[in-house]
């Protein structure tokens, strides 16, 4: 427990992406098995020891500290885990468990044994390892690590490309020991063949603006305004995952119920609006946000995969083909098991640069991204390799908004006011819109920060109030209603693309102008 | 002929039995008045009569006519105010005995920071202590705090929940050093309050064997520069300001709380942001400040400390002026303590 402790300490205070990774790494490189793996599943998210409810903390708590006191100190402290952590008198000898004796233990303990279990570890502990130890048993670590990137520090500290762990990941199980086996040297590669595990998605650079490709050497398909997809079905097991490799096929049961097939295919997740056409992103996005789905939601948002490629049909593994024979592939394939929840994606012909121009500018009316091209004898490479595939996508919107509120950046940039709020004026106040903490040079960054600190009307903690006279000129993938914010609409990836120094802030937009943007129930004809 | 000795015991007793203390002990916007000696202790407003219990801006405050306190509490005041400290001092050594009017005034070590005193006042058989700011664990820059029985102690509540327990001192050096040897390239800039804190970390550092220079952000000098002609061995000292960014890699470097995450700390070499509080106990705090390094190193007792001191004092009636005063209320009165909390203003609790 007690590396465990000192590695979760270590990440919620590390701001920076490599500090993360570096204290990851030596966790991994460290600490010896079972220990490390369940580690590694706490931090990924596959170690459900949710064995003790909150009621359960207090109670324990309560038989120690006084209520007054102890309701005082959670009032202030606002944590329960680390309220009990922190009071708890822990007077008995130090001696910590293991992890992998908290996990053993804890899974073979009848439910009316656990509180004992805890309070007789929690005794022996410091407030650092009781801390780890009761957000571990209450589930939600929120040590600001996603699995990708726990698993980006195994591929760092093993030396091992990140592409081919993802690909064995959903075939192995906590502790994880073929998997550490294998990193460390000690065995082959964990055989997946006959799992529907992951496997690497083929990334698309984007096309920059003045590239003219041979189009003849190129399959072109139109880029829909979903979510990249892997949908599995390999030995009569299903998994439908997203493109940093989690598994969401209990978010979208009606997909993965109509995935009767054996194989493995790439695409794109979208929603129907009611006439049938593939609805705008936020649609898609009421149903990404929940974990479980509900009969309503299933009803007025059903979800399918329109299919690019395929990787797999039944145990043959296609990758190597280039893509012009996978395209037939996947046309049969689709012709054999399609149906109203797995689609085709169509083929875009076109000969001309000029006319894939024209067609690219009307992508935003018809609520799509932009555009795919692939080489036709690319094959199935997953990660991001340069050259096969692009992706050209629509130009952003754009809107003249108003600088509002300034925040404090984190790690390197905590001494610079680096994240902008925004608004657009509605009657003769502006309301927020947005906010954006990329998109200016380290250049425009010193002088925003100088420009806040020198226009600061209120302070907040580390968020400053600025006089509303700096316009900024905003750049966004789109604009989608969206009741819990005040101004009751929100942005797609905005960034900042220029300063307006020169544009007084009475100019700017209106809220109205926004609200224009919003695409209608995409129709797509 | 009656003995006037025992005559004076005699009413002192039979006063005693008449007066409580809230006669003559007060509590206003202006802070606590002696009516017999007729003096404020540390008062929030300018004062005829000031008794000082220690240099922190909180509690000594310029702008006093006469300012009683002890000599290396005057010469901190006279350091940071100047002229403005006050128009005249009388330096009392702990122990010392003085009469004020009809109360009796003497300072006890509080451990606090360099100069600092509980005061204890005598007066119709009764004694008060007030102790200002204390902590009991040791403190190589100042002496320990000694408990003085009395009959009402005044205590402050900084750190009064049973959430906060400081860890040993070494312990929270030791982590300070151990990230130092492991971040060769960066600068470790820790914050520290000007007064006290900043000198005892240095004082720490050193008898941990840390002999390097440590760098000095510009408003913590002067008051270093003072603990040491008060006596108090620092050890080699540098401006931040005029080292370059090679020379700060790997160095330490102290500055206040504020200027950690401001623009004074871009000169820095990819700085580890540490700060040393007591507040740094409780995760939130130390992240809502952006720190990497949160060191749980205070000059407020703890909340064992501050039980374990009324324990000590024994006094049957517990007044608490600042912090968290209602739950060292209600622990004081769970043990059948009278106790109950002043409502004082003017008190910073962040300033630890
Ligand atoms: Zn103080």
């Amino acid at each position: 427990m007690t590396p465990f402790a000192e590695l979760l300490d270590g990440l919620v205070y590390t701001p920076s992406r490599n500090g993360k990774l570096r204290l990851m790494g030596r966790y991994f490189t460290t600490v010896p098995d079972p220990d490390r793996g369940w580690g590694l599943a706490a931090l990924t998210g596959g170690l459900s020891l949710a064995s003790a409810k909150p009621a359960m903390l207090r109670a324990l708590a309560a038989e120690r500290t006084d209520p007054v006191l102890f309701a005082l100190s959670y009032d202030y402290v606002g944590d329960l885990a680390e309220t009990c952590a922190l009071i708890w008198p822990g007077d008995g000898p130090r001696q910590a468990p293991r992890l992998s004796e908290v996990v053993d233990a804890l899974g073979l303990a009848a439910r009316d044994r656990v509180p004992e279990l805890l309070a007789g570890w929690l005794d022996g502990m410091t407030a650092g390892e009781r801390w780890a130890l009761l957000k571990l048993v209450t589930g939600g670590l929120r040590v600001g690590v996603s699995a990708r990137l726990a698993k980006t520090a195994l591929a760092e500290a093993f030396d091992t490309p990140l592409d081919e762990i993802e690909e064995v990941w959903h075939g192995l199980k906590p502790p994880y020991g073929r998997l550490f086996d294998w990193l460390d040297g000690r065995e082959s590669k964990p055989d997946v063949s006959g799992l529907p595990t992951f496997r690497p998605f083929m990334l698309a650079h984007p096309l920059e603006d003045d590239v003219r490709l041979d189009l003849g050497a190129y399959q072109v398909e139109w880029k829909w305004d979903g979510i990249r997809v892997q949908l599995a079905s390999v030995g009569g097991e299903r998994r439908l995952y997203s493109r940093s490799g989690d598994d969401i096929s209990a978010t979208f049961p009606d997909v993965v119920e109509a995935a009767a097939f054996e194989g493995v295919l790439d695409g794109e997740l979208l929603v129907r609006a009611p006439d049938g056409a593939p609805a705008p992103f936020n649609a898609l996005q009421q149903r990404l946000n929940r974990k479980t789905v509900g009969r309503k939601m299933l009803d007025q948002h059903p979800a399918f995969v329109c299919a690019y490629d395929i990787l797999f049909d039944g145990g043959e593994d296609l990758r190597a083909l280039p893509l012009s024979s996978r395209r037939d592939r996947l046309e049969d394939f689709v012709a054999r098991t399609g149906s109203e929840r797995l689609t085709l994606s169509e083929l875009v012909s076109v000969d001309e640069w000029e006319h894939l121009a024209r067609l690219r500018a009307g992508t935003r009316a018809l609520g799509i991204e932009g555009l795919m091209l692939k080489r036709r004898d690319s094959a199935y490479l997953g990660g991001r390799s340069k050259g096969p595939w692009y992706k050209w996508k629509r130009d952003p919107l754009t809107a003249d908004v108003v600088l509002m509120y300034a925040q404090r950046g984190h790690g390197k940039r905590s001494s610079y006011y680096s994240d902008y709020t925004f608004g657009a004026w509605r009657d003769e106040s502006l309301v927020p819109v947005g906010k954006a903490y990329f998109g200016f040079t380290d250049e425009e960054l010193r002088e925003l920060d100088r420009w806040v600190r020198n226009h600061t009307t209120n302070r907040f903690g580390p968020v400053r109030e600025v006089d509303k006279d700096l316009v900024l000129e905003v750049a966004f993938d789109s604009i989608h209603p969206s009741p819990r914010h005040k101004s009751g609409v929100a942005m797609r990836f905005p960034r900042i693309k220029r300063i307006r120094w020169d544009k007084p802030a009475r100019e700017a937009d209106r809220l109205e102008a926004l609200e224009r943007m919003i695409p209608a129930q995409a129709s797509i004809a | 002929m009656m003995d006037p000795g025992g005559a004076r015991r005699h009413i002192a007793c039979i006063m005693a039995l008449r007066t409580k203390p809230e006669d003559w002990i007060s509590v206003t916007d202006a802070g606590i008045h002696c009516r017999p000696g007729n003096f404020y202790i540390d008062p929030a407003r300018p004062a005829e009569r000031a008794v000082i219990t220690h240099g922190h801006g909180d509690h000594a405050r310029p702008g006093n006519t006469d300012v009683i306190a002890t000599p290396d509490t005057i010469a901190i005041m006279q350091a940071r105010y100047g002229e403005d400290a006050g128009r005249r001092f009388q330096p009392l050594a702990y122990g010392e005995t003085i009469e004020l009017g009809d109360a009796r005034l003497w300072l006890a070590p509080a451990g606090h920071v360099l100069g600092s005193a509980q005061v204890v006042l005598e007066y119709a058989g009764q004694r008060i202590v007030v102790s200002g700011d204390y902590k009991r664990r040791r403190d190589p820059t100042c002496p320990p705090f000694e408990p003085v029985p009395c009959d009402v102690f005044v205590t402050e509540a900084t750190f009064g929940l049973p959430v906060f327990r400081h860890p040993e001192d070494g312990e929270e050096i030791g982590r300070l050093l151990a990230s130092i040897a492991a971040f060769p390239e960066r600068a470790h800039l820790v914050g520290v309050y000007a007064l006290g804190k900043c000198q005892r970390v240095i004082r720490l550092l050193r008898e941990a064997g840390y002999d390097r220079p440590i760098y000095l952000h510009g408003a913590l000098a002067a008051l270093c520069d003072l603990y040491g002609r008060l006596g108090v061995e620092l050890g080699p000292l540098r401006a931040a300001g005029e080292a370059d960014k090679d020379e700060l890699r790997g160095a330490l470097v102290l500055a206040p709380p504020g200027a950690l995450r401001d623009r004074w700390s871009r000169r820095l070499p990819e700085p580890v942001t540490a700060m040393a509080s007591g507040w740094m106990r409780v995760r939130q705090r130390a992240r809502q400040r952006g720190v990497e390094l949160p060191l749980v190193l205070s000059d407020h007792a703890d909340w064992d400390e501050l039980t374990q001191t009324i324990s000590d004092v024994a006094a049957p009636e517990l007044w608490v002026t600042h912090g968290r005063e209602d739950a060292l209320v209600h622990w004081a009165q769970q043990k059948g303590y009278r106790a109950r909390a002043l409502a004082l203003v003017g008190r910073e609790e962040e300033a630890e």
